[in-house]
């Protein structure tokens, strides 16, 4: 399939309460590598499997959650191309010069209906997977804790959710892979699932009271084997965990879930399936929410449904 | 040595080490009464006010307590570390799963 317009996501950064006990956190323990820091003190880091200088940005700050989510996108004529789109939408919309983050090209950055900052670039500094191009190995050595292998996608919570995502599907070409639908009819969406390539999602967005909220950051795994090793990681290290592991009916993944230092969700999952942009859309209604979400136990739980930050 | 940490609203206690925090204490044995969420000071649902006794607090987001609040006595249970008994209420609370608070929505949005 040809992969054209906005192309993955790039890179998430997060508001941390303390910087030592966040890297102990992200780098040995999930196995995120660091990569570059700056003079506003933000430390940068990726998956050993990312090809690029980043994907996470770390800045203390007094409260947690998500400053903004970034995507790539194939070119800057792309750029120009969304960034005018936005701005027909309505977007507030900013360009960001290049290496306001090291290492990242020119930046657009937009507001959402549903009170989250994106942004798209283009252009980022190669840094490689570890085990170059000629002849490779499958995998670097020395690879800390879960040895998560990329960051995926980000759950968010906000009230707009129809706004949001129009403004993925017709601004920035995303399809709509998922969603579910609640209220006496079933015709009030209560969230949606987004992908902008071949995954089940990129972004996933859900309907709640206020405004610009984080569900979590979520990062891959190769198999279920690697996420019962995540919960073994999480269990030495007394890491909080919300729930899991276990699989959801939505997207199908099989995941757990888990709190960083600050309070921020974390989500480490494994499969899914393939979609191509002329499969069918899934639909969930609200009586089977339940399994939706937790596919073994079939029940919700009140802590994954309603702590965010 | 241990300390009791009572909590007004339940009548519920539970012993707590000199250096753990409250939350963990409570989880760790298995007991109720504080609502249990990121357990790390982000997401505010186990917000209490401390009424009497002594305690140190860690880090925690200035969305749930402000500096004015927690020279108060508010605190977070999951940040907070006792050096002698307390008497706690617990005043942050878990909000309202997706399935009510959506009818909720529902009902505003529809001007039901
Ligand atoms: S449980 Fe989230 S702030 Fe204490
Ligand atoms: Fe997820």
């Amino acid at each position: 399939m040809a992969m054209t317009g906005v192309l993955r996501p790039g890179h998430v950064q997060l508001r941390v309460l303390d910087m030592d006990a966040s890297l102990t956190h992200y780098v040995e323990r999930m196995g995120l590598i660091e990569t570059a820091r700056d003079e506003q003190g933000r430390v940068y880091l990726k998956g050993w499997d990312e090809q690029d200088w980043f994907s996470v940005v770390l800045r203390e700050a007094d409260e947690p959650g998500m400053d903004f989510m970034a995507f790539k996108v194939d070119s800057t004529a792309t750029l120009d191309r969304l960034e005018q789109g936005l701005r027909e939408f309505g977007c507030k919309v900013e360009r960001i010069p290049a290496g306001e983050l090291k290492h990242c090209g020119e930046r657009v950055r937009f507001d959402s209906p549903m009170g989250h900052f994106f942004e798209l670039y283009a252009e980022k500094d190669f840094k490689g997977n570890g085990v170059g191009t000629l002849n490779p190995h499958p995998w670097p050595e020395d690879l800390k804790g879960m040895k998560v292998n990329r960051f995926d996608h980000c759950l968010l919570y906000g009230d707009d959710l129809d706004g949001s995502v129009k403004l993925f599907k017709d601004v920035l070409g995303f399809n709509e892979t998922e969603k579910v639908m609640a209220g006496p009819n079933g015709d009030f969406q209560i969230a949606s699932f987004l992908t902008c390539g071949m995954k089940a999602h990129d972004i996933a967005l859900i309907r709640h009271a206020e405004k610009g909220k984080l569900h979590h950051a979520s990062f891959l795994l190769k198999s279920w084997e690697e996420v019962l090793h995540a919960a073994d990681i999480m269990g030495r290290y007394k890491i909080p965990i919300d729930i899991g592991p276990t699989r959801h009916g939505i997207t199908r993944g099989r995941t757990i879930y888990f709190f960083d230092p600050s309070g921020n969700r974390n989500e480490t999952f494994c499969d899914s399936y393939d979609w191509y942009p002329d499969h069918p859309q899934i639909t969930w209604t609200e009586d089977e929410l339940g399994g939706a979400i937790f596919y073994h136990n079939q029940s919700l739980n009140e802590r994954f449904l309603s702590v965010v930050t | 040595m241990t300390f009791t940490i009572q909590i007004t609203d339940s009548g519920d206690s539970f012993p707590c080490k000199p250096n753990e925090m409250l939350l963990l204490a409570m989880v760790r044995l298995g007991r109720k009464g504080i609502p249990v969420g990121c357990r790390n000071g982000g997401c505010g649902v186990c917000k209490v006010h401390v009424k009497s006794g002594e305690y140190s607090n860690g880090k925690m987001s200035r969305a749930h307590v402000t500096e004015q609040e927690e020279q108060d006595g508010y605190a977070l249970a999951c940040r907070c570390q006792p050096s002698s008994d307390l008497v706690i209420e617990v005043v942050g609370k878990m909000r309202k799963a997706v399935h009510p608070e959506q009818a909720v929505v529902i009902k505003t949005e529809r001007g039901e």
